[in-house]
């Protein structure tokens, strides 16, 4: 072991870890696992990956997690694992020693040892405090109570999930969050979103005082209040009460809140105990220099639980700057951190708050500001000496990086402060609003990631490094990694830099997203979301109501989801689907009656032959898909039209839906001389399982009767071809523009095994395909292996999809047509007011 | 002076949806009404093949024409993003849940 082969200077240190004989390098021990001192042996890591033997000790049983993040983790907005930074692979890969759940407790200065909760030692060459920040209680009665917590982290928010699950079990929980500021409502509108009943205390008459003005402030608590929190300012919290665990909070104006869960937020204190009892030099924070080292040369400190230059911080911007001097220092490149200016932004979904600087006002200070009552938009640039001091913006926060990086290069504004207060786009001229351009002028230090600490130069040298799509980006420099805001500045930068080699990730649903069709199909299962407003609530969707891109994508992927829940939105439906109809260029609509199997008989044709002439519709003609189609009905008509038609026993043919459409058969055994099955038969039974589902786009079968393949099959979604010893499955084909021939999916021997697989593969494509994307670009994407291994090599998941698909379809085939004529949504098909106004 | 025509509710459109009003010929006006309960009226044509505007996706204070996806803006008439053309606008006054618009004679609804 390292001390002895006499390298270390003393033998106190036992338990030592187990270090290779050769391994002469110093070792550098990290207190603390979280985002500072995991930062920090990043920086250094990216200087000089071999310098240091490095070993971290944590106090929570995890691995590095970003902890600003846990306000989505608390939403339901990320799960755990995706705010994880570095996972075990990163420690590994690195040949790090992650000590986690064992806290350090004291530090021996002059054997050079730190023994951790458990009792092990361990030696150290440099030592890093990263311990962070402890949460403030304040020292009221009751504080010790159960069910009273703080929220800084996992474990405080898996006691809040838990007190909202227990709430929804009593029939509604009560919580009261004590403290006004970010993390106060962070936390507030976490547990509003899990169900509970949510009062938030605040000391202040503003909220979030420290960076919000009372206007700002005012909004925002109107727009709280909206969302059913209860937001008492001005409110002196007197004691905690409850007899054995937490009942509820009393104010010392003798108002009683009775809640089963209490959160304390009101603020945060540099973590310095384990310094201070070393003998460390202490203030408010351990003392640092430029170059993050404290009183004793060895050891150094980072992240919130320093002071330098007598601040300390307690939001994560700074952290970066730190680790970078820090780094620097470490490697023998000083640097020096020269303080920083910071900014701030609410995690609240839908509410846009900013604000950075000064903004207390004074002596010289001017202030510019921009009402929109009707927009909720509140924007506020103070000025002083033609340099922007602070910023308030609220409601419309995309210029706060713009303001931000000229407040903190200090750029002179008086050229264009008249336009100043009116954003980027404005102020650099034109006024058409280039994205490019604006990302293009930003400095090369400007922040992009607030979450990761990533500026445009460190963005722009990733991407000229060859990390040309946002996936990559996100992968190398971890920009847009976390929360996602800044993902739109990502794609810019990437536009910005490469021209037109811009390699598009995976396409967003729509612009008003950052979400691709299977980012936001996996977050609607993954959160659980039951509507379309939820999704745009809970997905920053930037547009008020969506798009007629999106809005019928989350219609289809909510139903696909929820079958029997989900309440069809049909002003979310393309026209043809609302009106189950195709709508033609006239504006008139053609009809198409099912056909089961293509089969018919008399009283069909009579029927059709009726309705022909009793509406005068110009064309009836047979259609590719083996039915009749009767055109230039009006809308007004079309109830009527399926009345007769349902009298028949005909049901809509669903021509005009992203679903089911036909399935062609051929004559086969009953009749042909070469058929080898009862491919008609088969075709029949398998429309009446399919009929009426809806799908990512139109999905049509075919069943041939031989190889012969009268019935086209092989140009099908699904395709039957009978053969003498069975019947082969094909998928993925397709006869429209891009002419595609199936892929063989296996051959089975039974009709039932048939039916069973192409209901499975129905349920596949129907729960995996982005919305819009028929089978064969799909299976082209995600390959005809990964079909057979989902459908053919997995009987238990065959069985599974085939399950899911019967249990929507108990759901889904119900007439459309017949509920319309029952009077259901008559509106739709009558103009509004019985009034003939004379045209003149 | 302009002439009201009192047409019905608000209640009577479906929000983010639109209904007609026949003026007499084959014209017929779409009156919209948007997810924040504003109405909006247009002749029902879409400026580029005379798409019927009331059966499109309405979002934002727009609607997407139902045959070839142009975006109609619905205060204006006026075609969005690239395309170019605009639909004639007519006046709409919301009294309480009363929605009356005006006479459409004095909008000289083309022939």
């Amino acid at each position: 072991m390292e001390f002895q082969d006499g390298l270390a200077p003393a033998a106190e240190c036992e338990g030592d870890m187990l270090v290779p004989a050769d391994d002469v390098r110093e070792h550098l021990v990290v207190v603390g696992n979280g985002m500072a001192g995991c930062r920090a042996v990043e920086e250094l890591l990216a200087r000089d990956a071999g310098r240091y033997r490095v070993t971290i000790f944590g106090a929570e049983p995890y691995v590095n997690y970003n902890r600003i993040m846990l306000s989505p983790v608390l939403a339901g907005e990320k799960t755990f694992e995706q705010i994880v930074i570095n996972d075990r692979a990163w420690y590994d890969d690195n040949s790090i020693e992650l000590i986690a759940g064992d806290p350090v407790a004291s530090i021996d200065r002059d054997a050079k040892c730190v023994t951790a909760q458990s009792g092990r030692t361990v030696h150290y060459d440099k030592l890093l405090i990263a311990t962070g920040s402890d949460p403030f209680i304040i020292p009221v009665p009751g504080k010790d109570l159960p069910g009273v917590i703080s929220f800084r982290d996992m474990k405080d928010v898996d006691a809040m999930l838990a007190a909202a699950e227990a709430g929804k079990a009593a029939g509604g929980g009560s919580a009261v969050v004590i403290g006004g500021g970010l993390l106060g409502l962070e936390a507030a509108h976490g547990l509003t979103l899990r169900g509970m009943k949510v009062t938030v205390i605040h000391l202040m008459d503003t909220l979030m005082e420290r960076q919000l003005d009372e206007a700002a402030g005012w909004l925002l608590k109107s727009a709280l209040e909206g969302r059913g929190q209860t937001i008492l300012t001005g409110a002196d919290t007197e004691a905690i009460y409850g007899d054995g665990k937490v009942e509820g909070v009393r104010l010392k104006d003798g108002r009683e809140i009775p809640a089963s869960l209490v959160v304390m937020a009101v603020g945060i204190r540099p973590s310095t105990a384990l310094a201070r009892e070393a003998g460390l030099e202490v203030n408010r924070g351990i003392k640092v220099d430029d170059h993050m080292v404290t009183s004793d040369p060895d050891v150094l400190a980072v992240g919130e639980c320093v002071e330098h230059d007598g601040n300390v911080y307690g939001l994560v911007a700074p952290l970066w700057d730190m680790c970078r001097s820090l780094a620097d220092g470490l490697t023998d490149q000083h640097s020096g951190y020269i303080g920083s200016v910071t900014s701030t932004k609410l995690k609240v979904a839908g509410l846009d708050v900013f604000s950075a600087g000064d903004f207390s006002g004074g002596e010289g200070c001017e202030d510019i500001v921009l009402r929109d009552a009707s927009r909720g938009v509140y924007k506020r640039v103070i000025v002083k000496d033609d340099r922007i001091v602070g910023a308030v913006l609220y409601g419309d926060t995309v210029d706060g990086g713009w303001y931000f990086d000229m407040l903190k290069r200090e750029e002179n504004v008086a050229d264009i402060r008249d336009l100043l207060i009116f954003g980027h786009a404005f102020a650099s001229g034109g006024g058409a609003l280039d994205p490019k351009a604006a990302v293009a002028a930003l400095s090369d230090d400007a922040e992009i990631c607030g979450c990761n600490g990533v500026s445009k130069g460190q963005v722009v040298s990733c991407i000229e490094a060859g990390n040309c799509s946002l996936d990559a980006v996100r992968a190398t420099c971890k920009a847009s990694a976390s929360c996602g805001s800044c993902t739109g500045v990502v794609e810019n930068l990437l536009a910005v830099v490469l021209g037109d080699d811009v390699k598009s990730g995976p396409k967003t649903m729509c612009k008003c997203t950052s979400f691709t069709h299977d980012d936001v199909r996996r977050e609607i299962v993954a959160q659980n979301m039951r509507s379309i407003p939820e999704v745009m609530q809970l997905l920053h969707w930037s547009t008020p109501d969506g798009c007629s891109s999106c809005r019928p994508a989350l219609n289809y992927h909510l139903l696909c989801a929820l079958p029997g829940e989900y309440q069809d939105d049909q002003q979310s439906r393309f026209v043809n689907e609302r009106m189950h109809a195709n709508i033609q260029k006239d504006g008139t609509y053609s009809v198409v009656p099912r056909m089961w199997g293509g089969l018919t008989n008399p009283r069909e044709l009579r029927a059709i032959a009726d309705v022909v002439e009793k509406f005068n519709a110009p064309m009836v003609k047979v259609t590719g898909g083996q039915r009749l189609d009767i055109f230039g009905i009006k809308k007004e008509d079309l109830p009527a039209v399926w009345a007769d038609l349902n009298a028949a026993g005909m049901v809509s043919g669903h021509a005009y839906g992203k679903s089911l459409r036909t399935v062609k058969t051929c004559v086969g055994s009953e009749w042909c001389r070469f058929g080898t099955q009862d491919s008609t038969g088969l075709g029949v039974k398998i429309e009446r399982m399919t009929w009426g589902s809806w799908m990512p786009h139109k999905f049509k079968i075919a069943v041939s009767g031989c190889p012969r393949n009268c019935a086209e099959a092989t140009i099908k979604d699904f395709g039957v071809v009978c053969v003498d010893s069975g019947y082969e499955l094909h998928v993925g084909g397709n006869g429209g523009i891009h002419v595609r021939a199936t892929d063989l999916l296996c051959k089975v021997a039974t009709e039932q095994e048939a039916m069973d697989y192409c209901a499975a593969f129905t349920q596949l494509y129907r729960e995996e395909a982005r919305y819009l994307e028929r089978t064969a670009p799909w299976i082209e994407r995600v390959g005809v292996d990964y079909i057979k291994s989902r459908i053919v090599e997995d009987d238990a998941g065959r069985e599974a999809l085939r399950a899911r698909f019967l249990y929507s379809q108990s759901f889904s085939q119900e007439d459309p047509w017949a509920e319309r004529v029952a009077g259901a949504q008559a509106d739709l098909h009558q103009p509004l007011a019985p009034i003939a106004i004379a045209a003149e | 002076m302009t002439d009201w025509i009192d047409i019905g509710t608000l209640a009577d459109i479906p929000r983010r949806g639109a209904r007609t009003v026949q003026i007499g010929g084959d014209k017929e006006i779409a009156v919209f009404r948007t997810g924040d309960d504003q109405v909006f009226a247009l002749v029902n044509e879409c400026p580029h093949k005379k798409g019927p505007l009331s059966q499109g996706i309405v979002h934002g204070h727009s609607v997407a024409c139902p045959l070839h996806n142009w975006n109609i803006a619905l205060k204006t008439g006026e075609a969005q993003g690239a395309d170019s053309g605009c639909t004639p606008t007519i006046a709409v006054r919301q009294e309480g849940a009363r929605i009356w618009i005006a006479r459409p004679v004095a909008v000289q609804v083309a022939a």
